[in-house]
C-alpha cells in the first residue's frame, strides 16, 4: 500500500537551487502560449460584431398618398423592408414605424421616426392633447416633432427624408444615435 | 504608524508601490499563502513526465470552457436555428472556424488524455488507500466528460449528430421499466425537436460542466491532501511543483494545443502545398447537412471514441431488444463496476496485477473493436474487388439463392465452403462500398447546404432544411432515382459507364434534356432508335424514328444547316439555347419546325394549326412549364395521349388518392432536368 505522507509544506521555502530563472521563464512562456491560444481565438470571434454594418439608408415605400388624410395630424405607419438578421433573411418584414403628416390641401408629407431620441423607446401619439409622448421617461414633443419642455430628450423627434411620387409615399429609413443633442445617423 | 514609512518586520527593505498594493491585498486575502500552497507542493523523486496527464486534462477542460462560452455567445438552440447558427459561426464569423475547431478537436483530445491518465493511475497503483475516493471521483469525472461529448455531438443539429443521437437515446429507452420515460425525458418529449436541443444544451453547457467543476475541485483538493503518488523506485531527490513540474506540465499543455492546431490546420497546409485555395470554413469541425428525419442517412456513425460501443452492439445482433440492453447498458455497467472496485481489489498485490491486466485488456479490447468498426467501414479501399468478380456474378445470376449456388458449384462441399468464405468477403466489400458512398453523398449534401445558406437572400425563417428540401440540385437526383430511374437513364453519353446503364434503361436518356446536345442525338439516324432515345420503348418503330432515319437523311430536303437550325429553335424554345447561336438561325429553325411539310406535319409549333394528339406539342418544348406538364400527365393530348408508353401521370391524382408527386416535387424535377438551380458565383455544378 502506498505510504501516506504530508507531502507539502507551504511554509518551508523552496530549495534555492531549483528556482532556476530559465525554467521559470520557460514554464510561464509555454503555459502562457498554450492558454492564450483559445483566449485569443475566442476574442477574435467575440469581436466579429464590430465588422458588421447595417443596411444602407434607402427610400422605402410606406403607404399611398390617398391613405394619408390631409388634416395636419400625424398617422403611424409600419416600415417594411427585407431584413437580414445574422443567418436569417426576412422578406418584407416590419423593421420600425414612422409618423406621417400632411398639411391640409398639400401633397407634401413630413415624416418623423417613432423612435424616441432620448433612449430609443417607441413614441406614442396623444390625439387629445395633439402631441407626442414617450411612455418610458415622459419626453414630450409637439405635433411637428419639436421638443416640449420639460422633456428629458436632448433633441426633438428625428425627421426622415420623404418622397411622394407615383409609387406613393417613400421614407428614407435611418436609425440615429440616441441620448445626444446632435442627430447622427448610425452606420 | 504608517507601515510604508517603517522597516518591515521581516527585515526586508520597504516595498515599492506595487509591493504595497500586493501587501494590501495579501493582508486582506492571504493570497500569497494560497499561491505558495499551490506552487510549492513537494514532488517526491522530482518532476517527471508521467505526472503531466492530470494537468493537461485540467488545461483541456479550461480550453473547452473558454471556447465553449464563446461558442455559446453565438449558438442558438432550436430546430430551426441550431444548424443555422453553427453554419454562421463556422462560415461567416471571424475566427468562428478556429474556436469551433479547437472545441471539437480538444474534446477528442480529452478522451485520449483521460485514457492516458487512467492508465497511468492504474499502472502506478495510485488508486490505493488513501486515494480510493479520489479514484472514484476520477471515474465519475470521466463519465461526465463522455456525457459532455455525447450531448455536444447533437448540438449542430446536422444529419450526423441527429442520427447518432437518435440511436443513443433509443438505447436509453431499453432500460427496463423506466426506459421509455427516461428516453422521453432526455429527448424532451415524444419526438425530437426544440426541447431535445434545449435539454441537450442545458446538459452540455450547464449541468454536466457545473457538476464537473465541483467534482474537479474536490478531486484536486484530495490530490493535494494526499500528495502526489510517486512512482517507485524514487531515484532523484524531491523537487518542488514550481517550477520543475510546472515546466513539464506547461510543455505538455503546449504539445496538446499544438496537436489540436495541427489537426485543424493540416488540411489548409496540404491545400496550400497543392496550390489549392483554402476556405477557413472547411477547417476544424465538420458541419453536415441539416438534420432531416425524412432523409435516410446511411453514413450515421458515433464519434470515433464511441465506435467500440457501436461495434460491440453488433455482437448482440439477433438478440432483439434484450441483446442491445445487454450490450449497451449491462456490459458497460459491469465493466465500470469492476473499475470502481479496483481500489478494493488492489489492496492485494495480485489484485493490483489483476487491475493492470484488466485495464490493459479493456483498452486493447476497445482498440480492437474500434479497429474492427473502422475495418468494416473502410475495407473496400483495400479489398481486391476484381478478385471477387466471380462471386458477384454468381450471386447476381442465382439471385443469391444458396441451393442454386450449390448446384452451380457442382454440389462440391469444398467449393461451397470456399465460396461461403469469399461471399462473406464480398458482403464486407459491399457494406464498406455503400458506407463510403453514403459518406461521400453526405459530404456533397453538406457542401450544398452551406452553399444554399450563403445565398444573398440568406436562410428563410423556416430554416435551412426548407432550403435543402426545395433545392432542385439536392432533391432532383433523389426524386429521379426514386421515380424515374427504373425506366429512364440520366447519364452523360461520354461516361464510360453509359453503355451499361443505357442498355438497362427502357426509356430515353434524359441527360441534358432540352439542350442542343439532346436534340442533336434525337435527330441523329444512328441514335434515334438506340437505347438513349426510342430504342427500348414502344416508339421504336414509330413515325418519329422512321422520319429521322428516312426523311431527315434526304440531303436535298434537309441540309445539315437546316437540322442545326431545328436544334437551335427547339433548345431556344426550351430556354436553353447553346452559346453562339444567332437569332437568325433560331428564326430559320422555327420556320422549319412549324412547316407542315416537315415537323409541323405531326407537331404543333409556332403558327401552324396542327391538331394536338398526333405527336407531342413542340410549343415551349423542354421548357419548365412543358416538363411540368409531361411529368404531371403524359397521357394529356399535348404529350403522348393514348400512345403514352408506360409513363405514370406523376402529378395527376386519381379520385380519392394523392398524386405520386406534389406540384413542388414535379417542379424540382423539371428544374433539375433543365439544370436550373442556385449556383454560387465562381462555382459550377
Amino acid at each position: 500500500m502506498a505510504k501516506t505522507t504530508s507531502s507539502h509544506d507551504p511554509q518551508s521555502p523552496p530549495p534555492a537551487g531549483r528556482r532556476d530563472f530559465l525554467t521559470r521563464m520557460l514554464a510561464v512562456a509555454c503555459g502562457g502560449l498554450a492558454t492564450m491560444t483559445p483566449v485569443l481565438a475566442g476574442l477574435w470571434m467575440l469581436l466579429d460584431p464590430l465588422r458588421r454594418r447595417g443596411a444602407a439608408a434607402a427610400f422605402l415605400p410606406v403607404t399611398d398618398l390617398a391613405s394619408l388624410p390631409d388634416d395636419g395630424l400625424p398617422r403611424q405607419f409600419p416600415v417594411l423592408a427585407d431584413r437580414v438578421d445574422a443567418w436569417t433573411g426576412f422578406a418584407a418584414e416590419p423593421i420600425g414605424a414612422v409618423y406621417l403628416r400632411r398639411q391640409p390641401g398639400s401633397e407634401t408629407v413630413e415624416a418623423l421616426s417613432a423612435t424616441c431620441p432620448h433612449a430609443g423607446c417607441f413614441v406614442e401619439i396623444d390625439t387629445q392633447e395633439k402631441c407626442f409622448r414617450c411612455p418610458c421617461h415622459n419626453s414630450r414633443f409637439g405635433i411637428d416633432g419639436s421638443i416640449m419642455p420639460p422633456s428629458p430628450s436632448p433633441r426633438g423627434m428625428d425627421s426622415l427624408e420623404c418622397q411622394v411620387g407615383k409609387q406613393g409615399v417613400a421614407v428614407k429609413w435611418q436609425n440615429f444615435y440616441t441620448g445626444v443633442a446632435g442627430k447622427v445617423a448610425r452606420p | 504608524m504608517n507601515p510604508s514609512q517603517a522597516s518591515r518586520s521581516d527585515g526586508r527593505p520597504n516595498p515599492g508601490l506595487l509591493g504595497q498594493l500586493a501587501d494590501f491585498f495579501d493582508d486582506r486575502t492571504g493570497y500569497r499563502a494560497l499561491v505558495r500552497e499551490a506552487l510549492y507542493e513537494r514532488v517526491p523523486g522530482g518532476a517527471r513526465w508521467r505526472y503531466v496527464w492530470g494537468s493537461t486534462l485540467v488545461f483541456a477542460f479550461m480550453t473547452q470552457v473558454i471556447t465553449g462560452l464563446v461558442l455559446w455567445s453565438s449558438y442558438s438552440a432550436g430546430a430551426q436555428t441550431a444548424w443555422e447558427s453553427v453554419y454562421y459561426i463556422q462560415h461567416e464569423m471571424t475566427g468562428g472556424w478556429l474556436v469551433r475547431g479547437i472545441h471539437h478537436v480538444m474534446a477528442q483530445m480529452m478522451v485520449v488524455l483521460l485514457a492516458l491518465h487512467l492508465m497511468q493511475v492504474v499502472i502506478d497503483g495510485a488508486y490505493r488507500a488513501p486515494r480510493e475516493v479520489n479514484f472514484w471521483l476520477g471515474l465519475v469525472l470521466m463519465m461526465l466528460v463522455l456525457g459532455m461529448a455525447l450531448t455536444g455531438y447533437l448540438l449542430p443539429w446536422d444529419q450526423k449528430g441527429y442520427w447518432a443521437t437518435r440511436v443513443a437515446t433509443n438505447l436509453a429507452g431499453l432500460v427496463p421499466l423506466v426506459g421509455p420515460s427516461l428516453q422521453q425525458l432526455v429527448v424532451g418529449g415524444p419526438d425530437y425537436g426544440h426541447h431535445t436541443l434545449t435539454r441537450f444544451f442545458a446538459l452540455h453547457a450547464g449541468f454536466l460542466p457545473a457538476t464537473l467543476v465541483l467534482m474537479l475541485v474536490v478531486h484536486l483538493s484530495l490530490f493535494r491532501k494526499h500528495g502526489l503518488h510517486a512512482k517507485q523506485p524514487i531515484r532523484k531527490p524531491d523537487a518542488m511543483f514550481w517550477p520543475d513540474q510546472v515546466l513539464k506540465d506547461a510543455v505538455a499543455m503546449l504539445a496538446v494545443m499544438a496537436v489540436v492546431l495541427g489537426v485543424i490546420l493540416m488540411p489548409a497546409l496540404r491545400a496550400m502545398l497543392e496550390g489549392r485555395p483554402v476556405d477557413p470554413g472547411d477547417l476544424g469541425a465538420e458541419l453536415g447537412a441539416p438534420a432531416d428525419p425524412s432523409q435516410p442517412y446511411a453514413a450515421a456513425r458515433p464519434e470515433w471514441y464511441f465506435l467500440f460501443l457501436f461495434q460491440f452492439l453488433k455482437v448482440f445482433e439477433g438478440w432483439g431488444a434484450s441483446g442491445e440492453f445487454f450490450g449497451a447498458i449491462v456490459v458497460p455497467g459491469l465493466l465500470m463496476g469492476v473499475m470502481f472496485l479496483m481500489p478494493i481489489v488492489g489492496r492485494w498485490n495480485l489484485g493490483h496485477r489483476f487491475n493492470v491486466a484488466f485495464t490493459t485488456a479493456l483498452m486493447a479490447g476497445i482498440g480492437l473493436l474500434t479497429a474492427l468498426a473502422l475495418n468494416e467501414d473502410y475495407c473496400s479501399l483495400w479489398i481486391d474487388k476484381a478478385a471477387l468478380a466471380d462471386v458477384r456474378d454468381l450471386i447476381e445470376t442465382t439471385g443469391g439463392d444458396e441451393a442454386k449456388i450449390a448446384t452451380a458449384l457442382g454440389n462440391d462441399p469444398a467449393k461451397i465452403a470456399t465460396f461461403a468464405r469469399r461471399r462473406k468477403r464480398w458482403d464486407a466489400y459491399r457494406h464498406s462500398r455503400d458506407f463510403l458512398a453514403a459518406a461521400a453523398q453526405a459530404r456533397v449534401d453538406a457542401e450544398r447546404a452551406v452553399e444554399l445558406a450563403g445565398r444573398p437572400e440568406r436562410i428563410p425563417p423556416a430554416g435551412a432544411l426548407e432550403l435543402v428540401r426545395t433545392d432542385p440540385a439536392s432533391q432532383g437526383p433523389r426524386l429521379f432515382a426514386q421515380h424515374c430511374a427504373s425506366c429512364h437513364a440520366h447519364v452523360d453519353p461520354a461516361d464510360p459507364a453509359a453503355a451499361g446503364l443505357l442498355a438497362k434503361a427502357s426509356a430515353a436518356n434524359l441527360f441534358e434534356f432540352g439542350r442542343g446536345s439532346w436534340v442533336r442525338g434525337l435527330l441523329d439516324p444512328e441514335q434515334v432508335a438506340g437505347p438513349a432515345y426510342f430504342g427500348n420503348t414502344a416508339h421504336k418503330d414509330g413515325d418519329m424514328v422512321s422520319f429521322v432515319t428516312g426523311d431527315l437523311t434526304d440531303r436535298e430536303t434537309w441540309k445539315p444547316d437546316d437540322i442545326e437550325a431545328v436544334i437551335a429553335a427547339l433548345s431556344a424554345g426550351a430556354g436553353l439555347a447553346e452559346a453562339g447561336v444567332t437569332a437568325a438561325v433560331i428564326e430559320k429553325g422555327r420556320g422549319l419546325v412549324a412547316d407542315g411539310e416537315r415537323c409541323g406535319g405531326c407537331h404543333r409549333f409556332g403558327e401552324n394549326e396542327t391538331a394536338l394528339g398526333s405527336a407531342p406539342d413542340l410549343v415551349g418544348w423542354g421548357s419548365r412549364e412543358w416538363l411540368i406538364g409531361i411529368i404531371t400527365d403524359p397521357t394529356h393530348e399535348r404529350f403522348y395521349g393514348d400512345s403514352n408508353d408506360r409513363m405514370p401521370s406523376f402529378g395527376k391524382s386519381a379520385e380519392g388518392s394523392l398524386p405520386i408527386l406534389t406540384p413542388q416535387q414535379v417542379g424540382m424535377l423539371a428544374d433539375w432536368l433543365r439544370g436550373e438551380w442556385y449556383r454560387p458565383a465562381g462555382k459550377r455544378h
